[in-house]
């Protein structure tokens, strides 16, 4: 059952197509990548998936509801209660612990609960840095922090920008790791990546082309390239 | 944990945790606070203080006898002076009495010479206060005419009433009979720049030995500290309580305090709005640049979920949380400021005006939240989605 679906979907600023017609579905439980080369309209895929953005253009069908058409309110609320994200500079707030910023999910979701938010922790294998702030914590160590904050209210899909583009390679494979455990559990997710080996581990790759979908699992030039070169 | 929990866990964790940026706020709030806690205590106690200094100028009210009365006793002053609403810090009454000096006639006063101290604290007196009996206290002018010196010896005759009565018409001059001769020697010269220069002060036992009979006042001067509306109401009291005595309020005294006072109250009103207006500018600039530097932290808490109604609440929490620390701040060091410039100013202390907390505190948390009230607004206009464009 598709738990997202792109319908002639256009992002158009000024003589710009951003996006030109884009048509996708994302199955619940999948685990889909999505590539492309600087300006291919990934950013901007990723900001209407996320509810940040509408498009000009088309439907977006989010567990069957067009989000296309909500208020910026209702895209807030389908934001908090649907979606988890994560950034490629982890964004988390640098005078709060990596408890607290968990538990700041927790707050706009419903009920901020400590022991829950420990237990996100721990399963990124953060339990003893909970009680760090953010600048004593490495980038790895960050980026897993911010793991546990987009799982910790049970979001229907995750959305990851470049989720490791500031990792070295070990941090790379504890996330990809983690994203692997989570897509084991069901959970869907789409990862907007740069890295072949992120888009190599997904089950499906989209790739897009100035604003265009030009392939899916891997049938482009990139695509391909990416795929191989980690198989 | 509750909702409001974690609300307070992240508003004292910004503030405590990103200290030097906030602490510019806190320290405009505090400044604020305390000129205007300190302001408004000195603004509070300045009748008072204004009322002390006003004090050295001399008596502000007079009692003079009603116009059916030829004198009036003790017992009169002191039930008027009972009526007065405030501290009487001095009171003086005077007998007057014409006599003469080698036939030449003047004025002399008896009085409780050593109140003058307290009401006429003006009073520059070459020599010393008649303290022994047959000592006397001459005024500038006469001492001139007299020639007279600290230590000179002056014969002072004085013509009883009822002898004056049965010679009327008769040149009083040279022998009369009954006429009283007394020799009075100076304890010191009087200079004062005003009237007492023409007459001659005698204590009042001198008086009753010189006239043989028992003191009526013709005026009393009296030291009340007290503003002039309270004055004006002993003022219509004493009237009423008291028909043999008529009291009046030295003008130009009393005047010269209201007004002085209602300058005064303006300059502190002034210098507390400017002082207001000015903490709230800095605040304001303050809120804006942190709002500017944590637009990345706002678009990721929209992006979290939180609605504009969220970040309103926590950036104006964060913005009460410093009015609050700033107020009570400025409410003790307020007092500091209040004593400060009471003792430098008015050479006087002043009382600690417990209601003034409170009154401080919600007038910090009003600039502040008016401060908070445009950089809130643009925190609300982030866009989330910068967060995801790596900015």
């Amino acid at each position: 059952m598709s738990l997202l679906e792109l319908k002639h979907v256009y992002k158009i600023y000024g003589d710009l197509h951003a996006l030109d017609d884009v048509n996708l579905t994302i199955d619940e439980g999948e685990w889909v990548a999505i590539m492309g080369p600087s300006g291919s309209g990934k950013s901007t895929v990723m900001n209407i998936i996320g509810c940040m953005d509408k498009p000009t253009k088309g439907e977006v069908l989010l567990d069957g509801k067009d989000i296309s058409k909500e208020t910026s309110q209702g895209l807030t609320d389908i934001r908090r209660d649907k979606i988890g994200l994560i950034f490629q500079q982890f964004h988390l707030i640098n005078y709060l612990t990596a408890l607290e910023n968990v538990m700041v999910a927790q707050y706009y979701h419903s009920m901020p609960d400590e022991a829950e938010a420990m237990e996100a922790l721990e399963r990124v294998g953060l339990a003893d840095r909970a009680h760090h702030l953010p600048s004593q914590l490495s980038g790895g160590e960050q980026q897993r922090v911010c793991v546990a904050r987009a799982l910790i209210n049970h979001p229907e899909l995750i959305l990851a920008d470049e989720p490791t583009g500031n990792l070295d390679e070990t941090n790379e494979r504890i996330v990809l790791d983690l994203f692997r455990q989570l897509h084991a559990e069901g959970t869907t997710l789409i990862v907007v990546t740069h890295d072949a080996e992120v888009g190599a581990s997904a089950e499906r790759v989209i790739t897009l082309e100035y604003g265009k979908v030009t392939s899916e699992n891997g049938g482009t030039e990139f695509g391909k390239a990416a795929r191989k070169d980690v198989i | 944990m509750k909702k409001s929990s974690m609300y307070l866990r992240m508003i004292t964790a910004s503030l405590a945790r990103r200290k030097s940026r906030m602490l510019v706020a806190l320290l405009a709030v505090t400044v604020g606070s305390t000129i205007l806690a300190g302001l408004v205590m000195v603004y509070y106690d300045m009748p008072r203080q204004m009322g002390e200094q006003f004090l050295a100028y001399g008596a502000n009210m007079i009692f003079v006898p009603s116009s059916d009365s030829d004198g009036m006793t003790s017992e009169e002053i002191e039930q008027a002076a009972s009526e007065i609403d405030g501290s009487v810090e001095g009171v003086i009454s005077y007998c007057y009495e014409s006599a003469t000096i080698n036939d030449a006639p003047i004025v002399i006063a008896g009085c409780d010479l050593n109140a003058t101290l307290e009401t006429s604290p003006y009073w520059q007196i070459d020599g010393a206060l008649p303290q022994a009996e047959g000592e006397i206290l001459v005024g500038l002018n006469q001492a001139d005419f007299f020639s007279l010196q600290v230590g000179d010896t002056v014969p002072v005759s004085y013509i009883p009433a009822d002898v004056k009565a049965a010679v009327e018409g008769e040149n009083l001059n040279g022998d009369v009979e009954g006429k009283v001769l007394k020799e009075f020697t100076v304890s010191g010269i009087l200079d004062t720049g005003s009237t007492e220069e023409d007459y001659f002060f005698i204590s009042e036992e001198d008086m009753a030995g010189l006239t043989g009979e028992t003191l009526t006042y013709d005026v009393t001067e009296l030291r009340v500290n007290a503003d002039a509306d309270a004055l004006a109401a002993s003022v219509e009291r004493i009237e009423q309580a008291v028909p043999g005595v008529t009291p009046q309020l030295v003008k130009r005294i009393t005047e010269s305090q209201t007004t002085v006072l209602s300058k005064l109250s303006a300059l502190v009103l002034l210098v507390t709005i400017i002082t207001l207006a000015l903490t709230m500018i800095c605040v304001a600039t303050t809120m804006t640049a942190v709002v500017t530097e944590r637009r990345r932290e706002i678009g990721l808490r929209k992006a979290l979920g939180a609605s504009d109604k969220s970040i309103m609440l926590e950036f104006m929490g964060e913005g009460l949380m410093l009015g609050l620390i700033g107020g009570l701040l400025g409410s003790v060091l307020g007092f500091g400021f209040a004593y400060l410039v009471s003792t430098n100013v008015f050479n006087s202390t002043i009382t600690f005006l417990p209601a003034l907390v409170p009154v401080t505190v919600l007038a910090a948390l009003a600039v502040t939240a008016l401060a908070c009230v445009m950089p809130v607004r643009n925190a609300t206009k982030v866009d989330p989605a910068l967060v995801l464009k790596g900015e």
